[in-house]
């Protein structure tokens, strides 16, 4: 199973307070714009809140500008379609952006920048 | 009740032939019994030639093994030869005693080979090539002796030459005249073919005549003595200078026989009970010896055995291959022309190409193709259509790919085949068979395929187009139809199923369409919930809420991504007209906001390219101009000509109407983008024959075309109507769009909807019923009047999360 964010909420101490939980639409995402690459965060139907790499393995499209549905985003440049969780390529394509550990407490979505290892 | 007797003289291709499909469309009409004078079942004897090659062996050329006879209760004699007719007691007996009453008699007796009558025929190792046991005769010969003298430079006689050549054997072929297969090519491709020939080791003497065949003291042949004294050694001596129609028994019968046994367009002889099938067969004057007319004669004969009576048989158009591996040569038709007729031809002799085509009354007569054989099929076709050439005889020469199809370089050519177009001539198989076939069956291989539709499986020439076929079908799912595709992998229901449901059930959100219709996933994909947020707002408009985060970025945010992130942007300029007003807002908007690229595009606007998200709500703000729509599937542009106003030709204010037009559908969402040309006369400036609504000012009014695209295929617009003033052009046109956003499935372009729901339906539902057509506008205006500028609400703060990005 891969590591949920928050299930490594203790280990970590760099959280970002980045938002409230309605600033991100459901079924939708926001960027977080930052100087070394933008990061796209998710909300889902059931109020998960997932954080990627703002880049399409394939080819570098903004994954934050995506259709959500269920856990996975699919990519507006050429309807990739990228787990959620893991970002990860759905088969037949091969390709992994980066995940960030995100959480959500009293209605704040929290980020912290380290890469998880996915 | 008994059943009526059915015997069949002969056991080969013509005549199983017959009782396959007699066995197909009436199978328990008859008992059949079937003599064969050769040991073998039914085998396919034009794959001989790859046998003696060593490229195939007996087995995979055996068409019906036993089994097949059994199944179908057929009683099958085989090495039984039968000896005589009885007319009179209606019986058949064989050599050795053997006898069969019968109803029906099908007589399928083929052809023996000319022996020419000259000495020393009746020597040992001098054969005709006609069957298996003359085939295994050469491969004997092959094995023990070296030189061969092949007797007949025709296709029968190249192809025995070489296989044997391709055994090992020192070949000589002997042609009385002076350029090869002169039946079925010109001097200039008899030649290349020659060439070729000589190439892989095979000698030619043309122009002789054979005098004698000698024989050494075994009784044994050892020589062929030509006319002009020339002795060439040979072991084994091959007669192939041609075939005469198997009649004796016929004869003997006494059934009227002249070069054939005579027979009527219903295959019957002069004796209505006895029909006859094949080479043995003289039809109008014509003996065949090729297998696609004996084919089709097996069809008719079949259809009348089997009492149905609707069917006539009135001839064949030939063509020939030859089966010599590596030598790609086809003719047909009547290819050496005469006065009247007039011929294109193209010679690359250094390629090996050269490609005739024989031209009479603008159709096409005959064609030989030597070196590249591709169009051979498509020639065929042609002429057995007899369908004028004049509008593609600049490109004839070129092939069916070279017509126009741009955009689709690659493409095979099965894609662009209907289905009823024929694939396998000798087996009278179509697309649509084989497609259907290979579904049915979920067909993988195309020994499968033979089998199924027996397509590819007699001379075997189409195999690379059943193939294609085969790949397209079984491959990609190529041709099911959108009526019966699931509209994603979330559902089972279709698009049809789905839109039913959204209206009968008064459907308002995605929500709720996917309980009701039981989706399979929590909320769908990012196929469905555009198509599904598409057909709540079209079936219920100003009542089904919009869902934002169901639509593609580009419709969410109103400008299109770049491949970089960025956006463009095209604001409205009406029917292609602008001022000076607007293109100072303009370019102060590309100073202010640094934007890289400003280019006009088709649709006479202007797109400023790489403006960054954030910048979007200033830009339009600044820019205080309508938005385009170039992002959506909506109506795009409509494009004019300069028209009457200023132009020397125009006859109507094409302009004026464009911007009337443009005016009237604005905000218009539809399955697809939509295009729209006003021109202003017939020389059709503004291109209105490849859009979707395309109009053409006439001195009398207006012409409107429907359902072109300039897209990936280019298709022509269709004429729709004719009417004398714009306000008509207006109500047509928008009615035909309010059809097409009714009854189109998402992503259907206007030429797809049109091809499936045919021309005359939306003619009937907008031209010739105009109170259907005043409701289905009237639909059209209240749906877009309810739609608002979606650039004026952002500018003005609307959906700001959209545009802005989360900081810490």
């Amino acid at each position: 199973m891969n590591a949920r964010p928050s299930q490594s909420l203790e280990q970590r101490v760099n959280w970002i307070d980045i938002c409230a939980l309605e600033e991100i639409p459901r079924l939708g995402a926001r960027v977080f714009a930052r100087a070394t690459g933008n990061i796209a965060i998710f909300r889902n139907a059931d109020d998960e809140v997932f954080a990627l790499d703002d880049r399409c393995p394939h080819r570098g499209g903004p994954l934050s500008q995506g259709i959500v549905f269920g856990r996975h985003v699919a990519c507006p440049l050429h309807n990739w379609q990228i787990g959620l969780w893991d970002g990860k390529a759905t088969a037949p394509d091969v390709g992994c952006t980066a995940v960030y550990a995100v959480h959500v407490d009293a209605g704040r979505v929290y980020l912290d920048l380290t890469p998880t290892d996915a | 009740m008994q059943r009526a007797r059915l015997v069949v003289i002969g056991n080969g291709m013509a005549g199983i032939k017959t009782v396959e499909e007699l066995v197909k469309i009436a199978p328990d009409l008859y008992g059949i019994t079937v003599f064969g004078a050769e040991p073998q079942p039914n085998y396919n004897r034009i794959l001989l030639s790859p046998v003696l090659a060593g490229e195939q062996t007996f087995d995979e050329i055996v068409l019906n093994d036993r089994g097949w006879y059994a199944t179908h209760g057929i009683h099958l004699h085989t090495g039984k030869e039968v000896t005589s007719i009885d007319r009179k007691r209606r019986t058949v007996t064989a050599a050795d005693g053997t006898y069969a009453d019968y109803d029906r008699l099908l007589i399928a007796t083929g052809s023996t080979p000319f022996i020419l009558p000259i000495p020393g025929i009746d020597l040992e190792g001098v054969i005709g090539y006609r069957d298996i046991a003359d085939t295994e005769r050469m491969i004997a010969a092959a094995q023990n002796h070296r030189h061969a003298v092949v007797i007949g430079g025709g296709l029968l006689g190249l192809e025995a030459a070489n296989g044997l050549n391709a055994r090992g054997m020192d070949v000589t072929v002997l042609h009385l005249m002076d350029t090869l297969m002169e039946r079925q090519l010109d001097a200039v491709a008899g030649r290349l073919l020659q060439t070729a020939l000589e190439a892989r080791g095979i000698r030619f003497i043309m122009g002789a005549n054979t005098a004698a065949i000698r024989g050494d003291e075994h009784g044994h042949v050892s020589a062929v003595a030509l006319a002009d004294d020339t002795e060439l050694a040979a072991e084994l001596v091959v007669m192939a200078v041609g075939i005469r129609p198997n009649t004796h028994l016929a004869e003997s019968a006494g059934l009227r026989c002249a070069r054939g046994i005579v027979v009527n367009d219903t295959l019957q002889t002069f004796d209505p009970r006895i029909y006859a099938v094949g080479e043995c067969v003289n039809h109008r004057g014509t003996a065949y010896g090729l297998v696609a007319p004996l084919f089709e004669m097996a069809r008719v004969a079949a259809n009348h055995l089997a009492e149905f009576g609707t069917q006539r048989y009135s001839g064949s158009v030939t063509a020939t291959k030859l089966k010599v591996t590596g030598i790609d040569l086809y003719s047909a038709g009547d290819f050496h022309g005469d006065d009247s007729s007039e011929t294109i031809v193209l010679s690359d002799a250094a390629n090996g190409v050269y490609k005739k085509l024989v031209i009479k009354d603008e159709r096409l007569q005959g064609s030989v193709l030597y070196g590249d054989t591709t169009d051979g099929a498509w020639y065929f076709r042609l002429m057995r259509e007899g369908r004028s050439i004049a509008d593609i005889r600049g490109r004839l020469m070129f092939g069916e790919r070279n017509l126009g199809d741009t955009g689709h370089l690659g493409q095979s050519q099965a894609a662009s085949m209907a289905d009823s177009m024929e694939v396998c001539g000798c087996n009278g198989v179509s697309k649509g068979t084989i497609c259907a076939a290979i579904k049915t069956h979920k067909l993988i291989t195309l020994d499968e395929v033979r089998k199924h539709t027996k397509a590819s499986a007699s001379c075997g020439s189409c195999t690379g187009l059943v193939e294609q076929i085969l790949m397209a079908t079984a491959g990609a799912d190529y041709s099911a139809t959108p009526r019966t595709k699931p509209l994603c992998v979330c559902t089972e229901r279709t698009h049809a199923e789905v839109k039913q449901a959204i209206k009968a059930q008064h459907l308002l959100t995605i929500a709720d369409t996917q309980r009701f219709l039981e989706w399979r996933t929590p909320n769908g994909c990012a196929t469905c919930r555009p198509a599904l947020n598409y057909y709540l707002q079209t079936t219920w408009p100003r009542e089904a809420q919009d869902d934002p985060q169901s639509r593609y970025i580009n419709e969410r945010a109103h400008a299109n991504i770049q491949k970089d992130g960025t956006f463009s942007v095209i604001p409205r300029m009406w029917g292609g007209t602008t001022s000076a007003h607007e293109l100072r807002k303009i370019a102060d908007v590309v100073d202010k906001y640094q934007i890289p690229t400003v280019k006009v595009t088709g649709g006479q606007r202007i797109d400023l390219l790489g403006v960054k998200k954030a910048d979007l709500p200033g830009v339009w703000r600044d820019l205080d101009m309508p938005s385009g729509h170039a992002y959506a599937k909506a109506l795009r542009t409509v494009k004019t000509c300069v028209g009457a106003e200023w132009c020397r030709f125009g006859v109507q204010d094409s302009t004026q109407l464009g911007i009337d037009l443009e005016r009237a559908l604005w905000r218009m969402y539809a399955p697809h983008k939509v295009k729209i040309a006003v021109s202003g006369c017939p020389r059709n400036c503004a291109e209105s024959g490849i859009k979707d609504v395309g109009i053409i000012g006439v001195e009398s009014g207006w012409e409107i075309y429907v359902a072109g695209n300039g897209g990936i295929k280019t298709e022509v617009a269709q004429f729709f109507a004719k009417v004398t003033h714009a306000a008509e052009v207006l109500e047509h046109a928008g009615a035909f769009l309010q059809l097409y956003r009714e009854e189109g499935h998402y992503l259907e372009r206007t030429v797809h909807f049109v091809g499936r729901a045919g021309l005359d339906y939306c003619k009937a539902q907008v031209v010739s019923d105009a109170a259907n057509r005043r409701a289905l506008y009237s639909r059209l205006r209240f749906a877009v009047d309810g739609e608002l500028d979606p650039w004026t609400a952002r500018a003005n703060g609307a959906a700001a999360h959209e545009y802005a990005s989360v900081t810490a």
